[in-house]
């Protein structure tokens, strides 16, 4: 049977078809689709980790007992999971494990462009790239099948062009599911303590060996001879950008990615007059291929940074001057991400952003709070950051920056890495204020479950993580609980609680505005009453899409210029506008 | 007789217009015509009332699911000064399907920027084939404002050689039945808008 399936949907299936039933992960575009379509097979056990290393973890546990294992995450996941990825590198699966790493060159959504195949070749594990969602279904059974016959974990590795592209999958009937479950002891290979780990470690270069060997004729690793004039060598979504501009060219189209069939390569060179070799991101192949001797082409020519699409391919080869311009020549306004109508961040964001504090900020739709003109928040590098940043800034700072320095953090960006910074915060005597936007739901990536909802993966009920007693426990003396649309609350709890000596912690309570089972009841839409609007855009300060600027409405006895004006089909009736409003113009 | 060129068409709008859903839509009628489809989108940071784009391309084996710049011959644009941020992938006798509705991004609601009214006398100045109407409206007239992206949609069908009978299937099977005589309604007032 036929179907049109993204990437994402295609691994789901994939793993399904090979008799996968175990899978874990945490939520990060673009991968997140995986485990939301993955949950939805029968007979399966899928679930959100708090991180990407407890999920992977996970996966190791449920390997080691025999189990096929999967594990998912966005490219800057495997950097939180990178630390057992390594070391299962030495021990081997047992059962089979694959992890997908799905990676965003363009950043669409992403903090950073990190290219993840340097992850296959630090940590030793092989790696398989789709070009497309067939390729993925099958590359997905193909990995565990490696992993199985090698005892090696094996990495996927997917890109946003992959993921979230729709392409005609055939499917397949799945496999059984066979129960090889059981407890393995094998303290030797299991323990990694130095002596064993001495051991596994050259077992680990055996296997290399035997990897690369396997490359050599593995199936996906294809060979396209057509003009012989030129050939190019390429992997995953680059290849289809490729052939689509030069169909006629020759081909060497790496299925797996690491490690390389040197042979297969030289053999392909051997044929080719010239070999450019298309790789979007780090130079990973053509470094290696220079590195055995063959005179290629590659990023002399071809983009380090962003995704590619054929043209880029196009014009980096033909050198073509004539890239294809738009007949319009003005300036268009730019339509930047803005926090949604009737988002709970807006009401903190915007008092912060009038508190004249230095707001670390973390990864979650909040960030969005960092532009014009709420500027909200100061700095975001990673999950959990926040935390450690405020605390290291509040202590470099000293009397400084006394009742000055603020980290904010998501409730699920807190379960997944806040949690050890802020114990960090209490046993060393911070002075930073941390609030916790506490919105029921993983909002960024659309809606996940979390240690804090109540509810699994599988929707099933769950325990439901209190956050003040659990902040409590880290040792925080100073807690707040505050809604964060209640302007005046949240202004006051913010001065009150910088002023204190010691930690604080405020919890800013209020659910997404699009969290469906929040139940939210939206209130009437507002309206502007234009008698009384005295056009002093202070409502346009909260940066809220159904708040626009009438121009050249005046009014006798006013200096106004013009007035706001509220789109009653966007407005949720949050309130907020009526209440930074000095002139009572708006209900 | 399946023409074996790769064809192209982008759809362009504003996060929660549903552009993903409508390209979903013709990338399924393209499958059940019997062509090879491919298509691309953006999630994440875009659905936050950023831009959305989406290419569809179908022929006889496709391989880019993106298109070059210079060769697209189809835009529908959902919102219209979109339309103009595009231009530069269309081919120069592309055909332009616009909702005229107008979304105006943040520096035009606060006065600081302007926005480019003239679009639809722009575009038909520059292209040979430019269709426009309030999709939103029609949807309206239908039953529902959130069907302008299925009236858009039977505005594109004109263009393309596909049985009635196909779109139909597909618009079945893509909503619940509740609301598939509305979207045929919309599909059919896209026909002859």
């Amino acid at each position: 049977m036929k179907v049109l399936m993204s990437g994402n949907e295609a691994i789901a299936r994939g793993a399904y078809e090979a008799g996968v039933r175990f899978a874990a992960a945490y939520p990060g575009t673009p991968s997140t689709e995986i485990l939301e379509e993955f949950c939805k097979y029968d007979g399966v056990y899928a679930e959100w980790s708090p991180n990407e290393k407890v999920a992977v973890e996970v996966a190791i546990g449920a390997a080691l007992a025999g189990e096929k294992a999967l594990a998912v995450m966005k490219h800057v996941g495997v950097n939180v999971a990178a630390d057992p990825i390594f070391t299962v590198s030495y021990t081997g699966t047992n059962g089979s494990l694959v992890i997908v790493s799905a990676d965003d060159p363009s950043l669409h959504s992403s903090q950073n462009e990190q290219d993840n195949r340097n992850y296959a070749r630090f940590a030793k594990i092989p790696m398989l790239e789709p070009a497309d969602a067939q390729e993925a279904k099958e590359y997905i059974k193909l990995a565990f099948e490696i992993s199985e016959k090698f005892d090696t974990p094996v990495f996927l590795r997917s890109t946003t062009r992959v993921s979230h592209s729709k392409a005609v999958v055939t499917l397949s009937e799945p496999r059984k599911h066979e129960d090889k479950t059981g407890f393995t002891y094998n303290a030797d290979k299991y323990v990694m303590v130095p002596i064993n780990a001495r051991t596994q470690r050259v077992e680990v270069e055996k296997r290399q060996q035997a990897l690369k060997h396997f490359a050599e004729t593995f199936g996906e690793n294809k060979m396209e001879i057509n003009n012989l004039d030129v050939g190019i060598i390429t992997a995953g979504m680059p290849y289809n950008y490729a052939k689509e501009v030069f169909p006629d060219y020759s081909y060497l189209k790496l299925g797996m990615v690491y490690p390389l069939p040197e042979k297969l390569i030289r053999d392909f060179a051997s044929k080719v007059k010239k070999i450019y070799v298309i790789e979007e991101l780090d130079p990973f192949l053509e470094e290696q291929i220079k590195a055995m001797g063959i005179k290629v082409i590659g990023k002399e020519i071809f983009p380090y940074t962003n995704e590619f699409d054929p043209g880029i391919i196009k014009n980096a080869i033909e050198k073509n001057t004539q890239m294809p311009v738009s007949p319009y020549k003005e300036t268009l306004s730019p339509r930047p991400p803005n926090l949604c109508p009737g988002c709970p961040h807006r009401g903190l964001f915007y008092a912060l952003g009038k508190s004249k504090a230095y707001v670390h900020g973390d990864i979650g739709c909040y960030t969005l709070s960092y532009m014009k003109p709420l500027e909200g928040l100061h700095s975001c590098i990673c999950m959990g950051a926040s935390i450690g940043m405020a605390h290291g800034m509040s202590k470099a700072l000293k009397e400084k920056g006394k009742g000055k320095v603020v980290g904010v953090i998501g409730d699920s960006t807190f379960l997944h890495s806040g949690i050890t910074p802020l114990l960090n915060m209490a046993y060393n005597n911070s002075d930073a204020l941390i609030i916790i936007l506490d919105n029921s739901t993983t909002a960024m990536t659309g809606m996940q479950e979390h240690p804090g909802t109540g509810y699994t993966l599988m929707g099933k009920e769950a325990k439901k993580v209190n956050l003040k007693v659990l902040v409590s426990a880290l040792g925080i003396e100073n807690i707040k609980v505050i809604d964060p649309l209640d302007l005046k609350a949240t202004r006051s709890a913010i001065k009150g609680e910088l002023a204190k000596d010691g930690p604080s912690v405020i919890i800013a309570e209020r659910p997404c505005a699009l969290f469906k089972r929040a139940n939210i009841k939206a209130k009437p839409a507002l309206i502007v009453n234009p008698d009384k609007c005295e056009g002093c855009k202070a409502c346009l300060g909260l940066n809220c899409p159904p708040i626009s600027w009438k121009k050249g409405i005046i009014k006798e006895g006013s200096k106004r210029k013009g007035i706001s004006y509220i789109d009653e089909t966007l407005c949720n009736g949050c309130g907020l506008c009526e209440q930074v409003c000095k002139f009572g113009a708006i209900s | 007789m399946i023409d074996s060129k790769v064809k192209s068409i982008l759809f362009a709008g504003v996060g929660g217009q549903g552009i993903l859903r409508a390209s979903d839509i013709i990338c399924m009628a393209m499958m059940e015509a019997g062509f090879d489809v491919k298509k691309s989108e953006v999630h994440g940071m875009a659905q936050r009332g950023g831009c959305v784009t989406s290419h569809v391309r179908y022929g006889t084996k496709v391989y880019s699911p993106l298109a070059e710049s210079g060769s697209i011959e189809t835009l529908v644009s959902f919102e219209k000064m979109e339309a103009l941020r595009y231009l530069k992938f269309l081919t120069k006798d592309a055909s332009i399907i616009l909702n005229t509705e107008e979304i105006y991004p943040p520096a035009v609601n606060m006065g600081e920027a302007t926005y480019p009214y003239d679009a639809i006398c722009f575009l038909k100045n520059h292209y040979p084939n430019v269709i426009a109407f309030n999709a939103a409206e029609l949807a309206q007239k239908a039953g529902n404002i959130k069907a302008a992206n299925v009236v858009l949609l039977g505005a594109l069908s004109n263009l393309m050689n596909v049985e009635k009978s196909v779109w139909e299937s597909v618009i079945k099977k893509s909503f619940p039945k509740k609301l598939v005589k509305l979207n045929l309604d919309a599909f059919q007032m896209g026909i002859a808008a």
